[in-house]
């Protein structure tokens, strides 16, 4: 029988996959879409719960909803600030972005 | 145990670890793609695969909503990131640095601590069945006591709007 743990081992993996992929990728972009996995495996894991701990309320759906929309909110903006530093200075790569180290 | 239960059984460990495989074998793949246009494509086929997790776990409308917000939107924009960022070869635009090593153990170590933990937990599961249809009680809930959340995220994507439009086109502060 399929339970919370294979729902939560699967979002597991998927959170360690975009991990991952956010931190060895030197292009932004590709560092944005391994913040977009880790957020759909913290959904996975918020709906797993709610499924399978309370079935008969629906907050982990709610809240679901809720990251959904920070996440499509971090994505315009973080594109925006893409955008504008590639016109600025011809490079979205992450290592370039050094302005601000001290 | 009657032949239709174990039949509704096996499809759905069937249907489960098909949607797993999908969702994990995409994602290495858009991990390890050197072209960034076919990682964003292999990120929509996992997007498209945690939507049919969402319906597994009868979401029914957290399901349209991840097809219609992911799929649709987010990817869309991430396409139009890459095409209005893009440099001179393709094939090789999506490098990596060099924590590798670093970043694989820990991915690893991440993974193996979530597992033993999750394993090693006893859930305290309930019986009781899922709702049938989730669209009406997700409403009562976004304009009742999560009501306030649902103002502020509103408020939030008008102000994420805005500031991309002008961080994208440039404000003119010289007036």
């Amino acid at each position: 029988m399929i339970g919370l743990p294979h729902f939560l081992i699967l979002a597991a993996a998927l959170f360690c996959i975009g991990f991952y992929c956010a931190v060895v990728k030197k292009n932004a972009i590709a560092v944005f879409m391994g913040i977009e996995l880790m957020l759909n495996s913290a959904n996975i894991n918020l709906v797993a719960f709610n499924r399978f701990i309370a079935p008969d309320k629906l907050d982990g759906h709610v809240f679901a909803i809720f990251v959904m929309v920070v996440a499509a909110a971090e994505v315009a903006v973080g594109l925006a600030l893409i955008v504008s530093i590639y016109r600025h200075r011809k490079s979205a790569t992450v290592d370039d972005l050094n302005l601000m180290k001290w | 145990m009657d032949p239709d239960a174990i039949v509704t059984l096996i499809i759905s460990n069937a249907i489960f670890f098909l949607l797993a495989a999908v969702i994990i074998v995409c994602a290495i793949l858009m991990v390890s793609s050197r072209n960034l246009v076919h990682s964003a494509l292999f990120m929509v086929a996992v997007f498209i695969g945690i939507a049919g997790v969402y319906a597994m776990l009868s979401a029914d409308f957290l399901a349209v909503a991840q097809v219609l917000i992911y799929v649709g939107a987010i990817s869309v924009l991430l396409v139009n990131g890459v095409m209005l960022t893009r440099r001179a070869d393709m094939k090789s635009s999506n490098p990596g640095n060099n924590h590798k090593l670093g970043a694989f153990l820990t991915a690893i170590g991440l993974f193996g601590v979530l597992t033993w933990k999750v394993l090693s937990t006893e859930w305290a599961a309930s019986s009781a069945p899922p709702a049938e249809t989730t669209a009406g009680q997700i409403a009562d809930l976004l304009l009742g006591k999560y009501v306030v959340p649902f103002e502020a995220a509103a408020v939030l994507l008008l102000v994420a709007m805005a500031g991309a439009i002008l961080l994208a086109k440039g404000a003119d502060f010289k007036k």
